[in-house]
């Protein structure tokens, strides 16, 4: 079969693989994955079109080159650089290409039950939490997170004890800085325990001009009854490639709630996967995306229901204007242990462009029978029934679109819980409505 | 010169076998009066109304019409709001997560802007809408919602009056404002509409029935008919055509 036969590697799939060749030697459970995800890689390489995960981003082909990893950012121009959320009183801690700068982190004074490390320092000193690292599986292989384990040298490290309730959200401000084009790996692990609750927020910004990469993964293990809010804004440059990945394991009577915003980067991929391992659990998992120019976004979820009784809703939108593409792909599993589980699937696409693109892909895979599950998919221009009574009241074209985009984006950002972060998401979907003037 | 001029209009639905819909309506209003338009269904009144705010659904096919002398079909939809145009619709849409006080602010202010004049502070904006709305039994809470939003049939007909009383046009088309008002609300919103009679500003009344026409006392009554106007008088006209109906011009027509 032709389909068996290994394409010709790339150059980046080349360069990617010579980078690979260069890990460390370690006998850890963390070298071991490195190695086991590095071996993955050179077996797969970059996924292209064939591959159905990566239908419409085919990353064999929009990632023409990979560029070396970046070196150590300077502190000045990380602080500088890091503007995205600074409004929101939160606990912040930046990570510029890809390493943690405690020079710009608030790591001292945490509150009691909080732990906060960073990957390389738990590396250092073998500290039993990097036994969690790694642990949730997306069960099938992602180039963008095999990169990323075999990669990935810091992140934040950061544990909620039982019990406890941290207010202050935490903040990881991603930035690249420098001027050459170069790729960030940043792995980090959020292990909320049972009881307890946390709201964690990651932006993502860097240069306009740079064609650099970005790539950023997130495990988040919640623990039983366990509430978690996860609050993401892309606001990557223009030129720059970013792959981010989100794995979470929920269990018992959790609720987890996030948000991914993206606004940024020339392409960009988030995927999300979450296993429902404990009963009765409540997760939201909500975006939007806006998206011009020839900016390209995919939004690709795979919620995984083992269990029974749990509840899951997924509500993304997506506004393209100019000649961008957005691609949702959404798959809700249900396995057939996993009686009783309510699954609601909506991707809803506003074109403003006349060469805009939109490809929506929700599924339903069901083993159970008894079960409520439900998806759908929408893709339309502004009304111009509308848009027609704003401006017979005297609200100029522009603003009229506007208002009906904040509408239409306002009713995923509204799922928000944290007033602050909500009002600073609504404000950056008004700064991108004005910058289209 | 009338305030506003409509000469020979003909305009058909947009696209390549659009059809004709008003076939040759002139029609002048002058400042301070109440002109009353009354027709069959499909005769063409909200066709009108929707060309005179600019609709672009529609192409005039010939005719003319100005507002205190410009060319009204030049403009763009929200230029005619801003020169005093306002169109209380037919049936309001409801628009969902555009929060009415901002969609009325925005108005005004854009309004404003416009026209050279200075926007309202929300001190004032807060105290002029609740002043109106009071005046049309809109409640606090109708205002926290979207647009229209949940909103009733007659309740979107009065919040369509707030909208007028807040933004003070010059000329008030009102189609079919009467319709899905119960009696208590049809008082209501004629007593907010007579407020705003006044001797600068000009209405144009489409209506179904005398009854509203008791309330808001016309200066003029048309009959329009297949797209024209066919016949104009005063006030006593209604009475006639309520009590004959349309029979009469559905036979001049055939
Ligand atoms: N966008 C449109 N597309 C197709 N036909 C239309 C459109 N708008 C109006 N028409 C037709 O034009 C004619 C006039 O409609 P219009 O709504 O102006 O009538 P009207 O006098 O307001 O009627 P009513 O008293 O029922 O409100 C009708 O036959 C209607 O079906
Ligand atoms: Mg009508």
């Amino acid at each position: 079969m032709n389909a068996e036969i290994r394409p010709i590697r790339t150059p980046a799939e080349q360069a990617l693989i010579a980078e690979l060749g260069g890990l460390p030697a370690g006998t850890d459970r963390l070298a071991d994955l490195r190695r086991a995800a590095a071996r993955s890689f050179e077996e797969n390489g970059l996924p292209h079109r064939r591959v159905e995960e990566w239908k419409y981003t085919d990353l064999r082909t929009l990632m023409r080159e990979a560029t070396p990893v970046a070196g150590t950012a300077a502190v000045a121009e990380a602080d500088a650089r890091a503007r995205l959320l600074r409004e929101v009183e939160a606990r912040r801690i930046v990570v510029a290409n890809g390493a943690v700068v405690p020079e710009l982190s608030d790591l001292a004074g945490l509150e009691e039950g909080l732990t906060v490390t960073t990957l390389a320092a738990a590396i250092a000193s073998g500290d039993e939490v990097l036994s969690r690292v790694g642990g949730i599986l997306p069960g099938r292989y992602d180039a963008a997170l095999a990169l990323n384990t075999a990669l990935a040298r810091d992140g934040v490290v950061l544990t909620v004890a039982p019990g406890v309730t941290i207010e202050r959200p935490i903040h990881v401000a991603h930035v690249f800085a420098g001027d050459a084009a170069a790729a960030s790996y940043a792995r980090s692990l959020v292990v909320v325990g049972a009881g307890a609750k946390l709201t964690y927020v990651e932006s993502f910004e860097g240069p306009e001009a740079v064609a650099y990469q970005a790539n950023a993964a997130t495990e988040f293990v919640v623990g039983d009854e366990a509430h978690l809010d996860v609050v993401r804004l892309q606001e990557d440059g223009a030129s720059a490639f970013h792959l981010a990945t989100l794995l979470f394991d929920v269990g018992r009577e959790a609720q987890v709630h996030a948000f991914t915003f993206g606004l940024g980067a020339g392409v960009a991929r988030t995927s999300l996967y979450a296993t429902l391992s404990g009963e009765s659990s409540q997760v939201g998992f909500n975006g939007a995306s806006l998206l011009k120019g020839r900016q390209h976004a995919d939004s690709t979820l795979f919620v995984d229901h083992q269990v029974p009784g749990c509840e899951s809703r997924e509500l993304f939108k997506t506004v393209l204007d100019d000649s961008a593409r957005g691609v949702f792909q959404g798959k809700i599993v249900v396995r057939q242990a996993a009686q009783k589980t309510d699954g609601r699937m909506m991707s809803r696409a506003l074109v403003l462009g006349e060469d805009a693109e939109m490809d929506n892909k929700p599924e339903l895979e069901i083993f159970a029978d008894d079960v409520q599950c439900g998806h759908g998919a929408t893709c339309g221009d502004i009304d111009e029934e509308l848009l027609f009574y704003l401006r017979a009241r005297g609200i100029p074209l522009k603003e009229a679109q506007s208002l009906l985009v904040q509408a239409f984006v306002g009713e995923a950002v509204e799922t928000v819980e944290h007033e602050g972060l909500r009002e600073a998401l609504v404000e950056r979907a008004e700064a991108w409505l004005k910058a289209r003037g | 010169m009338a305030m506003l001029e409509i000469d020979n209009l003909h305009a058909k639905i947009d696209g390549e076998h659009g059809k004709e819909i008003l076939k040759g309506l002139s029609l002048k209003v002058n400042p301070g009066e109440v002109h009353a338009i009354m027709g069959p269904n499909g005769s063409g009144k909200s066709t009108l109304s929707y060309i005179l705010a600019g609709k672009e659904d529609y192409e005039v096919t010939d005719g003319s019409v100005t507002l205190d002398g410009e060319d009204l079909l030049e403009m763009e939809i929200d230029e005619r709001a801003a020169k005093g145009v306002f169109l209380a619709f037919q049936y309001p849409v409801e628009v969902p997560g555009v929060a009415t006080m901002t969609f009325l602010r925005s108005a005004l202010n854009a309004q404003r802007k416009k026209r050279g004049e200075e926007e309202i502070s929300t001190p004032d904006f807060l105290r002029l809408v609740k002043d109106k709305a009071g005046h049309l039994g809109i409640s606090q809470d109708m205002l926290k919602r979207g647009v229209n939003v949940g909103f009733s049939g007659g309740e979107k007909k009065r919040a369509e009056i707030l909208q007028m009383a807040i933004l003070e046009p010059k000329l008030c088309i009102l189609d079919e404002t009467d319709s899905g008002l119960d009696i208590d609300a049809l008082k209501i919103v004629s007593e907010g509409v007579n407020a705003l009679r006044s001797p600068d500003r000009a209405m144009i009344v489409i209506t179904h029935y005398q009854r509203l026409l008791n309330h808001i006392v016309p200066d003029f009554v048309h009959v329009m008919h297949k797209g024209r106007i066919v016949r104009s008088g005063g006030k006593e006209l209604a009475l006639e055509l309520e009590a004959n109906g349309y029979a009469e011009y559905q036979q001049d027509a055939a």
